[in-house]
């Protein structure tokens, strides 16, 4: 039971960070109808210049104080990310509207290409650290109820923490700020929300650059823990399968969707992975998704499909 | 003033249905094809084989599978490479446990297991649609991928699932030299683009497109989606199984799954993308384009004579890579066939303007 419990709470600490990533693409493809896959280059870019500015800062500027330093590369790294996102909007997607989603999806996967060369070019290619004080060491819970209690790492609850944070402030964001307004009446219909006056480049450049942050924040968080390098890229892969799941356009959808990758995928790691010879996870939480789409085509959260001819 | 068609009638049905209905196209045709089979195995060097010709040859016949699934019948997979490594595992298979098996016998079962696969991971689109598609596609190249590794059968038993094939020969003539693998290539991409290209063209083609523009009006119309979409699913990953059964056997000789893994994917689909989408020649221009364009770039400083690391210009070609992509998607979503295709219209008029 203890065995079991960790390994459900493990899953779901997991699952939030997927989340975060799958947030991401959800964003995106909410207000431009853009399936990005340049999201994981998007995370290594911006946790390699986390990393590298966190590196230079103190050497250029002569101080010794890391949470300064930490502070200034995350504002600096967030001030590059808004720059991707005005360069994305102003040469690739503004000349591409209207185009087919298969299109834009392509044209993502160069940007992804690009953004890869770019940042290793700029940045180094060497394997980095981010280091911004998350505690290692693990602490066991529960130890009256359950023998030998359960073991969580502490590192995954803070990160599990943060992204909840997150998600709370991009709900009250979109929900209650003017611009989310307008962000979610992009969403709603493109040409009724440039009718009234909203100006759609510019909540491009908005949501491109809030997709930034959110991969900002992923960067940081995955890049602490396993290091700032080139398979950080990688990490969007896990979260495909996690934004199908939880519907393209749906922020809560992203969110049970990551916990249900997260804790299917450590489950069947544990449970039924040494049946098949160990390595699962990597295609089961494709399998998983799929067999959700086939329920339900449009993901849990999704908006429903209505076909018309 | 060369190109035009005035004075060429059509009066038989079988002149209407013609490929190539004007007489300068296929003029143009034979000669290229007499150049392919002729004047290129005696002309180039052997680097010009092994580098572009032959990697050109088997990935314009994939990309020309992919396009009937993703150009043709508008069914988005992410799962290409799944679908090659299925076809050149199973061709090992039936050559390594099957005395005497003759090699296109295997190649064309290895394209009929691909096939099965293909069917399997194409009964998900009767239901899922689109990008929803596309994504859960991936879930065939992660699992073909992590069968290839993992489960010895499929690798006659081998570590890591590396495989590898010697002493081809058809009907006793031996596959050895890059003009030999050449030509063996060349005839099963001539024979595929001539199946395809009539396929496209037949009731079945139709009813692809047909689904491809709107499933749901085709649907009323009469076109059975099950039909159509299992059917472009399975004569996709056909053509594609059997274009990897080449690239294990003829291109790479021995291989392992990192060989079919989703960049091979990927590359497909810019090449169908690039090429033009809906198009048999596009499949050919993508693969050209994709094929030399990274050996373009990667010898590009040299001949300028640039000192410049490895690490560096490797970043530095994939940053070019994609900012060529980008760049030749906004000029022509549509892909070079489009091009091709507008530059052959404007010389039927040159040099008057209308």
């Amino acid at each position: 039971m203890g065995f079991f419990l960790e390994t459900l709470i493990g899953g779901l600490m997991a699952g939030m960070l997927y989340s975060l990533i799958a947030l991401g693409f959800v964003l995106i493809f909410k207000a431009s109808g853009v399936f990005n896959f340049a999201q994981g280059a998007m995370v290594l870019f911006a946790a390699l210049a986390m990393a590298r500015f966190a590196e230079w800062f103190p050497k250029l500027l002569g101080f010794d104080s890391r949470l300064l330093a930490n502070l200034l590369a995350f504002a600096a790294a967030f001030v590059v990310m808004i720059a991707v996102a005005w360069v994305i909007e102003r040469f690739v997607l503004g000349k591409l509207v209207n185009q087919e989603g298969i299109t834009l999806l392509m044209a993502t996967l160069g940007i992804a290409y690009f953004l890869e060369g770019f940042g290793q070019t700029l940045f180094g290619s060497d394997i980095y650290k981010i280091d911004v004080g998350m505690p290692k060491d693990p602490v066991i819970v529960l130890e009256s109820t359950l023998q030998g209690g359960i073991l969580i790492n502490k590192e995954d609850l803070y990160a599990a923490l943060i992204a909840a944070g997150l998600v709370a402030l991009l709900t009250l964001f979109f929900q209650k700020t003017a611009t989310g307004r307008a962000l979610r009446a992009v969403a709603d219909d493109h040409q009724a929300a440039q009718s009234i006056g909203i100006p759609l480049k510019r909540i491009w450049v908005i949501v491109w650059s809030v997709a930034g942050m959110v991969a900002l924040v992923a960067g940081v968080i995955w890049g602490s823990k396993l290091g700032v390098q080139f398979s950080l890229a990688q990490v969007a892969l896990k979260a495909l399968p996690v934004v199908i799941l939880g519907g393209l356009t749906s922020v809560p959808g992203a969110i049970v969707g990551g916990l249900i990758i997260g804790v299917g995928e450590k489950l069947s790691e544990v449970y039924v992975g040494p049946m098949l010879g160990g390595g699962i996870e990597i295609w089961f939480a494709y399998v998983l998704a799929l067999g959700f789409l086939l329920v339900r085509p449009q993901g849990l959260f999704g908006e429903k499909i209505i076909d018309r001819v | 003033m060369l190109y035009r068609e005035n004075g060429q009638f059509k009066n038989s049905y079988r002149s209407d249905l013609a490929i190539f209905p004007i007489l300068q196209d296929r003029i143009a045709i034979a000669a290229l094809l007499a150049i392919a089979f002729v004047v290129v195995p005696l002309a180039a060097p052997e680097y010009l084989f092994r580098a572009i010709l032959i990697p050109f040859l088997i990935l314009s016949l994939a990309a020309l599978g992919l396009n009937i699934l993703v150009g043709y019948c508008g069914q988005i997979s992410l799962g290409t490479g799944a679908f090659m490594a299925v076809g050149a595992y199973a061709a090992y298979n039936f050559q390594a446990r099957i005395e005497g098996m003759p090699l296109i016998a295997s190649l064309l079962l290895g394209g009929a297991c691909s096939t099965l696969v293909g069917v399997l991971f194409g009964v998900p689109s009767l239901r899922i649609k689109g990008l929803y598609l596309a994504v859960a596609t991936l879930a065939a190249q992660f699992f073909v991928d992590w069968s290839f590794l993992r489960i010895r059968w499929f690798t006659n038993d081998s570590s890591s699932g590396s495989v590898s094939v010697a002493g081809l020969n058809v009907l006793g003539l031996p596959i050895e030299s890059p003009v030999q693998k050449y030509l063996f290539c060349l005839s099963f991409l001539v024979v595929f683009a001539l199946a395809a290209k009539n396929l496209v063209r037949s009731h079945i083609g139709r009813e692809w497109m047909a689904i491809r523009d709107m499933d749901v009006a085709a649907a009323v119309i009469g076109i059975r989606p099950v039909y159509a979409k299992l059917t472009a699913f399975a004569v996709s990953s056909f053509i594609v199984g059997v274009a990897g059964a080449l690239w294990g056997f003829v291109h790479l000789g021995s291989w392992e799954p990192a060989a079919f893994n989703i960049d091979r994917s990927f590359q497909l689909l810019f090449m169908v993308i690039i090429g033009g989408l809906g198009s048999i020649m596009g499949s050919f221009f993508g693969a050209a384009f994709i094929v030399v364009l990274p050996i373009l770039l990667d010898s590009l400083p040299a001949w300028f004579g640039i000192p410049i690391d490895t690490a560096l210009a490797s970043h530095l070609t994939f940053m070019i890579f994609g900012a060529l992509i980008v760049f030749f998607l906004i000029v022509e979503p549509h892909g070079l066939a489009r091009l091709w295709s507008t530059g052959k219209e404007k010389l039927r008029l040159w040099p008057f303007p209308h």
